[in-house]
């Protein structure tokens, strides 16, 4: 299973969020949904109504930045790091 | 009149204010660091509703049932599926820009007037909504265009308490329209207005309501603070009339209107589009009492030097005589006695994009 990290900032809204999260999926989009199933209404967070990635966070697996931010096809091992981020920028 | 609280929503939270003396003073805040597009009091239910635009995190729906202690989020509206704004963009929710109740006899009714460009519904208090389509199809609203923001957005609804089959919003840009069959049919309600920016300035779509208000007793009186203008309606939309002056009362975003006389509104002007900040800086709030026939300028009491704030749409309210306004530099300014006279209420406030007396 992929391990999930998320920024601090996430913990304002799921106070429960581990900043270690083993959930299972092939793609990012089968890995948001499973851990949607773990903390109802994360995954509205993360993606927009339309199911793409929010303009400003960014999701990285090990170092890499996703590729796909429309659909979260980028495949995901089951050893990999994955890392749910803010993007640097607002005031 | 009345006694009410003031409930601010600024670009970093919510701020509750309540009577002290004359004044106000803050009670409470939440929602501290998230923006605060909105509010809305559900006098049926006693629910307090925060529109929240998260920087990172979307558009989200808060609730309250004790004056704002505590909140729950509840699920925001969706686009369908394979919604489009135009040929080439597909629909996604960008902002949740205005809430409005139904009338007393439709309990559960709630309307969400978003970016861009949908008007949604509920029918049980928010739990769950839907794209309200009459609206969403009709035939020239691929042709609505942003103003302000970058795609076209409901910012007023109106529901008309003599008969709830009769809705009004407001869209940037598109203009007003109307429904009188509780949303089978809509229609465009622009004549008279002016479009500077167009082609054909007297289209019937693509004019810039900034914000459309009603009197509570008269609901055939309609005024706006437009892109090119002041114009009010005497006959529910049906024709507009331009009450723009040559001087001070002309361009702005927010309008007020009082809930007993409706041939009374305020505006808070500010130079026009290219520049976007308060008149000769100075702060002024215009009056009419004759369907803007005339407007006298109030200054008492508002910054009359270096000033340079702005007051967004939804950011003028009334209750009675009683009036407030917030603004961009983040000071909230109240007046006992009909905007002829103010006092400033905080002058440290984040940016403020809505205030309403609940």
């Amino acid at each position: 299973m992929a391990r999930v990290q998320f920024t601090r900032h996430l913990s304002r809204y799921f106070p429960d969020l581990e900043q270690n999260v083993e959930v299972e999926g092939n793609t990012v989009a089968q890995i948001v949904s499973g851990l949607n199933d773990r903390f109802p209404g994360l995954a509205a967070y993360i993606v927009d109504d339309q199911g793409a990635l929010r303009q400003h966070v960014n999701i990285f697996i090990g170092n890499e930045l996703i590729r796909d931010r429309k659909r979260l096809g980028d495949e995901v091992q089951a050893d990999d790091s994955v890392y749910v981020l803010q993007a640097l920028s607002g005031g | 009149m009345p006694e009410k609280k003031l409930y601010v929503g600024t670009r970093k939270g919510l701020f509750i204010f309540e009577r002290n003396g004359a004044g106000y003073r803050l009670k409470r805040s939440s929602h501290l660091g998230i923006p605060v597009q909105n509010t809305l009091f559900d006098e049926r239910t006693g629910r307090l509703w925060a529109l929240l635009d998260h920087g990172h995190w979307g558009q989200k729906l808060s609730r309250s049932t004790d004056d704002g202690k505590t909140w729950e989020e509840i699920e925001s509206p969706k686009y369908p599926d394979g919604e489009m704004v135009n040929d080439d963009t597909a629909a996604t929710m960008r902002l949740i820009w205005v809430a409005a109740t139904g009338s007393n006899d439709q309990p559960g009714r709630i309307y969400l007037g978003t970016e861009p460009g949908g008007l949604f519904r509920s029918d049980n208090d928010g739990e769950s909504f839907e794209l309200v389509r009459s609206l969403w199809e009709h035939p020239t609203r691929k042709g609505w265009f942003g103003g302000g923001r970058d795609q076209a957005a409901i910012h007023s609804i109106l529901v008309d308490p003599r008969n709830h089959d009769r809705v009004l919003v407001g869209v940037s840009c598109a203009g007003v329209f109307e429904t009188t069959d509780a949303g089978k049919t809509w229609a465009a309600r622009n004549k008279g207005l002016r479009a500077d920016f167009l082609p054909d300035p007297a289209s019937e779509v693509g004019q810039d309501p900034h914000v459309v208000v009603a009197a509570k007793s008269d609901f055939d009186t309609l005024w706006q603070q437009n892109h090119c203008g002041i114009f009010v309606s005497q006959d529910g939309g049906m024709n507009w009339a331009d009450v723009t002056t040559d001087g001070t009362a002309n361009f702005g975003f927010a309008i007020a209107v009082h809930e007993e006389r409706p041939q009374t509104a305020w505006v808070v002007p500010a130079v026009s589009d290219e520049c976007r900040i308060a008149v000769d800086g100075k702060m002024v709030v215009c009056r009419t009492d004759d369907y803007g026939k005339t407007w006298t300028e109030h200054r008492k009491g508002l910054p009359q030097k270096d000033c340079y704030d702005v007051t967004f749409r939804h950011a003028l309210d009334i209750n009675g005589d009683e009036l407030a306004f917030g603004t961009t530099t983040g000071n909230l300014f109240v007046s006992a006695d009909g905007g002829e006279s103010w006092e400033g209420q905080g002058n440290y406030l984040p940016p403020v994009y809505s205030v309403h007396f609940h």
